[in-house]
């Protein structure tokens, strides 16, 4: 393998087997990593962000090592990073490209926006429908009310 | 329907709309039923509000049926901090149903969530009130003979009213052309809009509307409150345009009736009262027939 060589090149890029998102705007890199959990994993994980972007100005990247991710968790980084791009690594090499789709519920992960939501005031797992993928209106299974892209914040 | 939760109007389809229509004619015509004998509701009223829970009592009461409760969070545990959670879950086991009225919005779905019993949603903050919306539909189609293809006018407040969002949605499916009047500062909300636009309905807005009252088959009031106006000049500017005058119905069809989900304050005046076309008494008296229905249909008695 050729970039065995180089070894400073080595420990940050080349994974044997697991997961590289790519294209996460830089800004919502923290974002990415408190949905997906990555707080809690024990696996070897590099990040990298910053980076140089034609499409997005300045990009982050994440490498897990030996994590593989069913497409509905992978999915909830839709919300803020619907850009992303998993390669799928075996063996060193990519066996397979996704991105990301929004689904069609959320739970969990956003606030509703409405402060008089009863999610915002007694201890409830919010949930939401989809109502607008392209540009990301969710409606509140409780409230009704519509919390649009601008207003998502990740619990 | 049975042992279904009622907490929004756009849970029930047209049909299931219609079938509580035809039950509340039926109480109508009998209102006196033993079919709530040895059932227990519980009224649970986090916020007062007298009206709503009179008319449901009424009505669990001329079924035979037991009413617990209370009427304000003042005399329940939520002044002791339980949470919403607790006390449904606790109170499911004392009732068959559970109708609630609470100031937080969501409230009712996640209590029909945590709940034993089926509840009913007597008005969940700004939200839903759907008993409200199927007496609306109750006393149009009483008095129009018919849902479709009617000219209703929503006229007051038409950002914040609750009542005319949700009668928006459910005559929406009956082919309604809408006319909204109202000040600029309290035009129905874009979503609505949106809504009518996707079913391909027509709406039209207005100010004012004594040159198309002729149009009308239902004028649905609601109040302008002051305090929805940032500006008091423009609310003392305005706020006669939309009060509702015996002089303003005489071009009217003859048919027509005017609604409001009461109470009032000064938005219809007292002289439309004695006009044939006043109806928001008569509309108040179909609501216990139309939640005799609702009841009794959620419990599978009917």
């Amino acid at each position: 393998m050729e970039d065995m060589k180089d070894r400073t090149h080595l420990v940050v890029s080349a994974i044997k087997e697991g997961t590289v998102i790519d294209h996460i705007p830089a800004n919502d890199l923290f974002r990415v990593i408190t949905i997906l959990g990555l707080n809690h994993v024990d696996n070897q994980i590099t990040f990298g962000t910053n980076l140089e972007s034609k499409k997005l100005g300045k990009k982050a990247i994440i490498k897990l090592s030996g994590v593989f991710f069913r497409n509905e968790d992978i999915n909830r980084i839709a919300l803020v990073a619907p850009q992303a791009k998993l390669n799928i690594i075996r063996d060193y090499k990519v066996v397979e490209k996704k991105v990301v789709e929004v689904p069609d519920e959320i739970t969990r992960i956003v606030r509703c926006v409405n402060p008089k939501c009863i999610t915002n005031n007694e201890e409830i797992q919010t949930r939401f429908t989809v109502v607008d993928k392209t540009n990301v209106s969710l409606k509140c299974a409780y409230c009704e009310k519509i919390t649009e892209m601008d207003n998502i914040e990740i619990i | 329907m049975k042992n279904r939760s009622l907490v929004s109007i756009n849970d029930y389809s047209q049909e299931e709309y219609l079938r509580i229509l035809d039950l509340a004619a039926e109480f109508e015509k009998q209102p006196v039923q033993d079919l709530l004998n040895g059932y227990v509701v519980a009224t649970l009223f986090f916020e007062p509000s007298t009206r709503t829970r009179l008319s449901f009592e009424s009505a669990i009461n001329r079924l035979s049926g037991r009413v617990i409760g209370f009427s304000d969070s003042n005399t329940s545990s939520a002044t002791k901090g339980e949470t919403l959670r607790d006390t449904i879950k606790t109170v499911s086991n004392y009732c068959d149903l559970i109708v609630m009225r609470h100031p937080l919005e969501g409230s009712a779905r996640f209590a029909s969530e945590v709940s034993g019993v089926p509840v009913i949603n007597a008005g969940d903050g700004a939200n839903q009130h759907p008993s409200q919306t199927l007496l609306d539909l109750y006393s149009i189609r009483k008095t129009q003979g018919t849902l479709e293809n009617l000219n209703i006018f929503l006229v007051g407040d038409l950002k914040y009213g609750r009542t005319v969002h949700s009668l928006l949605m459910a005559m929406s499916k009956f082919n309604t052309t809408f006319y909204f009047i109202s000040p600029d500062e309290l035009k129905m909300p874009n979503e609505y809009k949106l809504y009518l636009d996707n079913l391909g309905l027509n709406y039209y807005e207005f100010k004012e509307f004594t040159d198309i009252i002729d149009q009308a088959d239902v004028v649905y009031m609601t109040r302008v409150q002051k305090e929805r106006f940032s500006d008091p000049i423009e609310y003392e500017k305005t706020k006669n345009a939309y009060v509702l005058r015996n002089s303003m119905i005489e071009n009217a069809k003859p048919g027509m009736k005017v609604l409001h989900p009461l109470p009032r304050v000064n938005e219809i005046h007292l002289d439309v009262d004695n006009s044939e076309k006043a109806y928001y008494f008569e509309q108040a008296r179909n609501g216990v027939y139309t939640r005799q229905a609702i009841i009794s249909s959620i419990l599978g008695l009917k």
